[in-house]
C-alpha cells in the first residue's frame, strides 16, 4: 500500500506540472491582459512598459519557470484585475463553491436515490415513467436556462427566494459560511438545485439500473424464497450494493460539477471560484486562471486517488485478477 | 414482482414456427425474431422516443429542402422583420410560422438548420470522444502497467480543463497558427475538438474498467496463447463487450454536447452568430426571456429538450436491452 | 386632568414623530466589478465613478457635466502658462487629516508614479508650486485651455495617511506585495467605504464631516456586481436591489410596466463607429489581392451608405440610441448639429462600389466585441446583413473584449481589416477624439493609438496641434469643425450612433443620471 501511495504522489506531481505547462503555454491565447488593465487614454509607451513589467514579452520558458517557483511556495502572484494576492482571492471564494457543490451533491443523492430505487422496483409503473422523464429535464436543458427559469418563477413571480448572491454569511475562522443564516440557506436553494439537477439524473438512472440488476440475482431470489419482507430485501440487500458505484460515480463527476458550477455561479452571481474563473478568462487575468487550474488539477488527483483506493478494496475482481492502476 | 418474462416466451413462441437450423435463417429473419426487437416493441414509450428521434434527425437532414427560408443567407434577411411573434398571435406573420429572432430570421427555418448544425457538432464530437476514449481505454486496460498509469494521468490533466477553456485555447491556437488563412467552417472544427476532448475521459475510464476485467478471462488467455496479436484481441474480442456501455454513454453525451455548445455560446465562444445552431438560438433567446419575446427561446428550447429526452430514453432502453443480467 | 392627558398625548405624538424612519439602504448593481480601490491603478470609468463618491478632485462636474469647484474653491489663469488654484479650507480626510496644498503636490507625484494608469490627466512637464497652504500654482510649458478637463477623476490623496500606510506609490501591475489602498480608501468625499470584497460587494456609509451640502438621504449604500443581464433584471423586478445599470434594451418595456421599478434613460457620451483598414496596401482578411478596397473613398462611402441606421435604431437598439454623423456626442460639441449623415441609399452605394471597380463586391471579415458595448454583436450582425445587399460578403468574428482589443488594437499591430469600436472622450472634449481616433499613426500604434483603421489626413494632424493650444473657444470650435468635416467627407471612420443610458431604478429612488454613466449616489434619495 505504501509503495502504491508514493507512486501515486509522484504521478500527482507530474500531472500538476503538465497542467501548469499546458495552461501556461496556452494562456498567450486568451487575449491581452494589458488592455484590460489600462484605460483608453493610456499611451502606447506605457502599455509597452506594462508588458515588460509583467514579463509578458519574456520567453515562455522564463515565464514558466517564474510561475513554477512561485507556485511551489503557494505564491501565485497578484491578480491583474483585482490587485490582490491570488491565494487570498481563492481562499475567499473557495468556501462558497465548496458549500454549493456539497449541497448540490446532497440534493442529487437525497432525491436521486429514492427515485432510482422506486423506478427500479416498480419498473413499469406510471409514476416511475414520470420520474424518469422529469429527471431527464436535468440533462435536456442548458444549465443557464434552468437557472434563469427558476429565478423567474421563484424570485420574480413568487418573491420567495433571493434572485442572486449568497445572502448573509457568518465568518468562522477564515471560512465564510452561508449555512448558518436564514438568508444564506434561502440563497443556497436555487443554485444547488440547478447545479445538482444533472447529478440527480445520473444518480437516479444509475441506482435504477443497479437495482434492476441486483434484484434479478440469485441471492435475492433466495432471500425472497426464504420469505424475507420486501422492504428488507430492497433496502437491506439490494440498495447496499448499489451505493458503492453511486459514490464512486459522484466522486468522478466532480469534474462536471466544477464545470457546471462556472455557469451556475454566473447566473446566480454566486461569489465562488467558478465566477472568479470566468471573470478572469474574460479579463485575461492570467494569474487567477493559472492558480485555478492548478487547484482543480490537485482536487482531481486527490479524488482519483481516493476513488482508486475504494475500487481496489471493494471490487475483488481487480484485486485478484488485475493490478491496481 | 411482475418482471416481464414476455420477451423470452415470445421468442420461444416464434421459434416454434421456424424449425430450420439457425445458420439457415436469413439475417433479417433473425433480427426480426430477436429479443432486442421484441423488447423494443414491447415498450410504447421507447418506440415513441425512437420515432421522435428519427423525425428530428430526418427534419434536420432535409432542412434545405423543407425549410421555408434560408436563415444563413444574410442577403435574404431584413432587419425590419425582427422580433415578430408566432403567426397565431397578434402581430404575427404567416410567412414566419413560429416568429422571428432579433435579426429577422424565421425561427422555424433556423430551428431546422440549427438542429442540423447542432447535430453535426454533437455527433462529430461524440465520435471523436469515442474514438479517442475507446482506443485509449482499451490500450490502458489491456497493456496495464506504465501505459495504463500514463493514460490515466493524461485523463486527469484533461479533466482539469473545462470545455470552455479548451474551446478558448484551441480557438486562440488555431488563430495563431493559421494567421490570415481562415479555414472554411473553422469554428465548427474548433468546437468539435473542444467538446470531444472534454468527453473522451468518460469512455476511456469505462472501457478501461471493462477491459481490465475481460483481459483476465479465459478466452483472452486462449487467444493470446494461440498467438493472436494484441490489437486483434483488443478490437475483435474485447471491443464487442465494451460497446454496450459505450453506446449508452454516447446517447447521453449527444444531448450534452449540444448543451455544451449552447453554453459555450453563452460564454461568448460559440459558432459565428450569423449561422446560429440550436444552442446559439437558446443562448440568444435567453436574453429575451423577460422582455416578452418568449418564442425566441421557447421553441428551440423545446426542440432541444425533446431531442435530449428521446435520445436518452433510447439510451436507457438500449442499456437495459443489451444487459445480459436483465434477461 | 385633561391638561395632563393632553400633555401625555402630545409627548406620545412627539415621541412617535421623533422615531427615526427605518434605515435607508440603497442597494445597486452593475454588470462589471469594482476591483481595486486605488483610483490611480485602473483607469476605468465605472471604478472612477464609484470612487467619485468617496474621493474628490480639485474640480468636479455637475449634473450637466459642467466643471464646478471641488476641492479647489476657485482658480484663475494668471497667464497662459500658469494656473492658480485656491484650495478649500477646513476640509478633512475620512481619517481626520487636514487637506492642504501638500496633499495636492503629493497627489501629483503619485499620479505620475510608475504604476499609475492616469498619467495623462496632466501634461507630463507640468510643475506644481506651493504658494501657501491653500494655494497651488500649476506651471506649464505650453498653453493648455482644457488643463483641468479630466481633473474631476484625478482624486486627491492624503499625504500623511499615504506615507503612514506605505501607499505613496500607485501599485505597479507587477507588484508582489499588496498596496493597502487596494482594499481601503481614504478620501474627502461624502461617503466612506465600510467594507470591500473585490468583485463581490462593497458597503459605503455617509461621511458626517463632509464639507459640502448633503443632497442625499441615505444611511448606507451596498454595491454588488451582477454579471448576468437576466439575473440583474430579475433582481430589480423582485426588489432585491434598488437600482441597476445597464438595462438590456429589450427589457426596458418590461421594467417600465412593472409595479415597483422603472427605467431612467438618457443620452450617453459613447459613440460607436466602424473602422476600415485604410493603412495597409492589401487587406489582411479579404479576397481582394494586390490592392486595398478600403483605400478608395468611394468604397468607404458605399459601406457607409449601405447601412440603414434607422433600422438599427429601431430594431436593434429599440430606440435607445442617437444616430450620429460625427464621432462626438452633441452634448460635448456645440456645433455637432451642423453635420448630417450621408443618406442611406443602397442603389447609390452599389453604384459607388461599381465605379470603384468592384461590381461583384468582395469578401471581408468584420471583427466585433460581444461583451463590451450595448448590443455590439447585434449591431455587427445587422451591418453584415446590410452589406450583403451590395454584395460585400461579410464574415463576422464576434469575440470577448480581451481578445478583440488584442487582435484589432496595437498589441497585435491592428490585426484586422474591419471592426467596431466605441469611445468616450475622457476629457469630454473633441481634441481627445481627433487625436486618438483619427489622428495619424504608424504601424506600431505611435500617434493615434486608437485609430484602428489607420486613417490619416495631414490637415487633421496640423489642426490637432493648433486645437491643443488655442484658448479662444470660437476659433477652437471652428478648427474642430474643419477636422470633423474632413473625416465626414472622406469617410475615414464611419460613425454609427451614440448609445443611450438605461438605468433600472426602483420607484422609491430618485437619482441623477449623468451622461458619462457615473453612478453618484450622493445625488440619490430614497423614500
Amino acid at each position: 500500500m505504501l509503495a502504491f501511495a508514493i507512486r501515486r504522489l509522484f504521478e500527482a506531481a507530474l500531472v500538476m506540472v503538465t497542467v501548469a505547462l499546458i495552461a501556461f503555454t496556452l494562456f498567450r491565447f486568451v487575449g491581452d491582459p494589458v488592455n484590460q488593465m489600462t484605460g483608453q487614454d493610456t499611451p502606447l509607451e506605457d502599455r509597452l512598459k506594462l508588458r515588460q513589467e509583467l514579463g509578458l514579452d519574456d520567453p515562455i520558458a522564463v515565464q514558466f519557470g517564474r510561475f513554477l517557483s512561485g507556485a511551489v511556495r503557494f505564491d501565485f502572484g497578484i491578480s491583474y484585475q483585482m490587485k490582490q494576492p491570488v491565494t487570498a482571492i481563492i481562499a475567499e471564494r473557495f468556501p462558497a463553491t465548496l458549500e454549493l457543490a456539497l449541497v448540490a451533491a446532497l440534493f442529487a443523492v437525497a432525491l436521486g436515490i429514492p427515485m432510482g430505487v422506486y423506478t427500479g422496483i416498480h419498473r413499469d409503473s406510471w409514476l416511475a415513467k414520470i420520474f424518469l422523464s422529469v429527471s431527464l429535464v436535468g440533462v435536456s436543458l442548458p444549465t443557464f436556462l434552468i437557472g434563469i427559469l427558476l429565478i423567474y418563477v421563484f424570485s420574480v413571480k413568487l418573491g420567495l427566494l433571493p434572485s442572486f448572491g449568497r445572502g448573509d454569511v457568518v465568518q468562522i475562522g477564515f471560512w465564510r459560511t452561508g449555512l448558518l443564516t436564514a438568508s444564506g440557506l434561502k440563497a443556497l436553494i436555487m443554485p444547488a438545485v440547478t447545479l445538482g439537477l444533472f447529478q440527480m439524473t445520473l444518480v437516479t438512472r444509475l441506482v435504477r439500473s443497479e437495482m434492476l440488476e441486483v434484484l434479478r440475482t440469485d441471492y435475492i431470489k433466495f432471500a425472497r424464497a426464504r420469505g424475507l419482507p420486501e422492504r428488507s430485501i430492497n433496502f437491506g440487500h439490494a440498495l447496499k450494493n448499489t451505493l458503492v458505484p453511486v459514490i464512486t460515480v459522484i466522486g468522478l463527476q466532480l469534474g462536471a460539477i466544477i464545470a457546471f458550477a462556472i455557469i451556475t455561479e454566473t447566473v446566480f452571481q454566486w461569489p465562488g471560484m467558478g465566477l472568479m474563473f470566468i471573470q478572469a478568462v474574460q479579463n485575461a487575468d492570467v494569474p487567477i486562471m493559472a492558480a485555478y487550474l492548478l487547484l482543480v488539477a490537485f482536487l482531481f488527483v486527490l479524488i482519483n486517488f481516493l476513488v482508486d483506493i475504494i475500487y481496489v478494496r471493494v471490487d475483488p475482481r481487480i484485486r485478484i485478477y488485475g493490478r491496481a492502476a | 414482482m411482475t418482471e416481464s418474462i414476455a420477451p423470452s416466451s415470445a421468442a420461444a413462441a416464434s421459434s416454434q414456427t421456424d424449425r430450420r437450423k439457425p445458420a439457415q435463417r436469413s439475417r433479417l429473419a433473425a433480427f426480426l425474431d430477436s429479443d432486442l426487437l421484441h423488447s423494443f416493441l414491447a415498450s410504447k414509450l421507447v418506440v415513441v422516443a425512437a420515432l421522435l428521434t428519427a423525425l428530428i434527425f430526418g427534419a434536420a437532414l432535409l432542412s434545405p429542402l423543407i425549410a421555408p427560408h434560408d436563415p444563413y443567407d444574410l442577403k435574404s434577411l431584413s432587419l425590419l422583420d425582427a422580433d415578430t411573434p408566432p403567426a397565431w398571435l397578434a402581430g404575427g406573420d404567416r410567412n414566419f410560422l413560429l416568429g422571428t429572432d432579433d435579426q429577422g430570421r424565421d425561427i422555424l427555418s433556423t430551428i431546422l438548420y440549427g438542429t442540423r448544425s447542432s447535430l453535426e457538432i454533437g455527433i462529430c464530437s461524440v465520435l471523436l470522444a469515442i474514438i479517442l476514449g475507446l482506443s485509449l481505454g482499451l490500450w490502458a486496460g489491456y497493456a496495464g502497467g506504465r501505459i495504463d498509469t500514463a493514460i490515466m494521468r493524461i485523463a486527469d490533466v484533461q479533466l482539469t480543463f473545462p470545455a470552455i477553456l479548451t474551446a478558448l485555447l484551441i480557438d486562440g491556437v488555431a488563430m495563431a497558427i493559421l494567421k490570415n488563412h481562415t479555414i472554411e467552417g473553422g469554428k465548427f472544427w474548433i468546437l468539435v475538438l473542444a467538446i470531444g476532448l472534454s468527453f473522451w475521459v468518460q469512455y476511456a475510464r469505462t472501457v478501461r474498467g471493462v477491459t481490465l476485467v475481460e483481459r483476465n478471462k479465459e478466452y483472452v488467455e486462449a487467444a493470446r496463447l494461440i498467438g493472436i496479436g494484441p490489437f486483434k484481441i483488443m478490437f475483435q474480442h474485447i471491443l464487442p463487450n465494451v460497446l454496450g456501455p459505450v453506446l449508452v454513454i454516447a446517447t447521453i453525451n449527444l444531448a450534452l454536447a449540444i448543451i455544451t455548445e449552447a453554453t459555450l455560446s453563452f460564454l461568448g465562444v460559440g459558432l459565428p452568430p450569423t449561422e446560429p445552431s440550436l444552442g446559439t438560438m437558446i443562448q440568444v433567446g435567453n436574453k429575451y426571456l423577460f422582455s416578452g419575446s418568449w418564442w425566441m427561446v421557447a421553441f428551440p428550447g423545446v426542440t432541444l429538450a425533446l431531442l435530449a429526452l428521446a435520445v436518452n430514453l433510447l439510451g436507457d432502453w438500449l442499456r437495459d436491452a443489451l444487459n445480459p443480467k436483465l434477461r | 386632568m385633561r391638561i395632563r392627558a393632553f400633555v401625555v398625548m402630545g409627548a406620545l405624538a412627539l415621541g412617535l414623530a421623533a422615531t427615526p424612519a427605518s434605515a435607508k439602504t440603497f442597494r445597486y448593481a452593475f454588470q462589471g466589478d469594482l476591483n481595486a480601490l486605488d483610483p490611480y491603478t485602473l483607469n476605468e470609468s465605472f471604478t472612477l465613478g464609484a470612487l467619485g463618491n468617496v474621493m474628490e478632485g480639485l474640480t468636479k462636474r455637475d449634473k450637466d457635466l459642467k466643471i464646478i469647484p471641488g476641492l479647489a474653491e476657485s482658480w484663475e489663469i494668471v497667464d497662459p502658462l500658469k494656473w492658480r488654484f485656491h484650495l478649500r479650507k477646513g476640509v478633512k480626510f475620512h481619517n481626520g487629516e487636514d487637506f492642504t496644498a501638500d496633499d495636492v503636490l503629493f497627489s501629483l507625484d503619485r499620479m505620475r508614479s510608475p504604476g499609475s494608469q492616469i498619467k495623462t490627466r496632466a501634461p507630463a512637464d507640468m510643475k506644481a508650486v506651493k504658494v501657501d497652504d491653500y494655494t497651488v500654482d500649476f506651471v506649464l510649458t505650453s498653453p493648455n485651455p482644457i488643463l483641468n478637463a479630466e481633473w474631476d477623476t484625478w482624486y486627491i490623496f492624503s499625504k500623511k495617511w499615504s506615507e503612514a500606510n506605505g501607499a505613496t506609490q500607485a501599485q505597479a501591475a507587477s507588484a508582489t506585495s499588496l498596496n493597502p489602498f487596494a482594499l481601503k480608501a481614504n478620501g474627502t468625499g461624502p461617503f466612506i467605504v465600510v467594507s470591500h470584497e473585490p468583485g463581490v460587494k462593497t458597503v459605503f456609509k455617509p461621511n458626517p464631516n463632509w464639507w459640502g451640502k448633503k443632497e442625499h438621504n441615505l444611511d448606507e449604500v451596498v454595491f454588488q456586481t451582477i454579471k448576468s443581464d437576466a439575473t440583474r433584471v430579475a433582481a430589480l423586478l423582485s426588489g432585491d436591489i434598488d437600482m441597476m445599470d445597464p438595462v438590456p434594451v429589450q427589457d426596458i418595456e418590461r421594467i417600465k410596466a412593472s409595479p415597483n421599478a422603472t427605467v431612467l434613460t438618457g443620452p450617453e457620451l459613447r459613440t460607436i463607429f466602424l473602422n476600415l483598414d485604410s493603412f495597409r496596401d492589401e487587406l489582411l482578411y479579404s479576397n481582394v489581392k494586390g490592392k486595398n478596397p478600403f483605400k478608395d473613398v468611394r468604397v468607404r462611402k458605399a459601406v457607409y451608405q449601405a447601412i440603414d441606421m434607422d433600422a438599427i435604431h429601431n430594431k436593434v437598439m429599440r430606440g435607445m440610441s442617437t444616430n450620429s454623423a460625427i464621432l462626438i456626442s452633441p452634448l460635448l460639441y456645440a456645433r455637432a448639429g451642423e453635420f448630417k449623415r450621408h443618406p442611406y441609399d443602397v442603389a447609390a452605394a452599389k453604384k459607388l462600389l461599381t465605379e470603384a471597380g468592384y461590381p461583384q463586391g468582395f469578401e471581408v471579415e468584420l471583427d466585433c466585441p460581444n461583451d463590451r458595448y450595448v448590443n455590439d454583436e447585434a449591431i455587427c450582425q445587422a451591418v453584415a446583413q446590410m452589406l450583403s445587399r451590395i454584395d460585400i460578403k461579410v464574415k463576422l468574428n464576434a469575440m470577448p473584449k480581451a481578445k478583440f482589443f488584442e487582435k484589432a488594437g496595437p498589441t497585435k499591430k491592428y490585426d484586422s481589416s474591419f471592426n467596431l469600436l466605441g469611445w468616450t472622450p475622457g476629457s469630454f472634449d473633441s481634441w481627445n477624439i481627433l487625436e486618438n481616433i483619427i489622428g495619424c499613426r504608424d504601424a506600431d500604434g505611435k500617434g493615434g493609438t486608437f485609430n484602428y483603421g489607420g486613417y490619416c489626413n495631414k490637415r487633421i494632424q496640423e489642426l490637432n496641434k493648433l486645437i491643443l493650444v488655442e484658448a479662444d473657444t470660437k476659433k477652437r470650435d471652428e478648427m474642430i469643425y474643419e477636422a470633423f468635416k474632413i473625416n465626414h467627407d472622406e469617410v475615414g471612420v464611419i460613425p454609427l450612433h451614440q448609445q443611450a443610458l438605461a438605468w433600472g431604478v426602483s420607484k422609491k429612488v430618485k437619482i441623477v443620471q449623468r451622461a458619462d454613466n457615473q453612478i453618484l449616489f450622493y445625488w440619490a434619495t430614497m423614500e
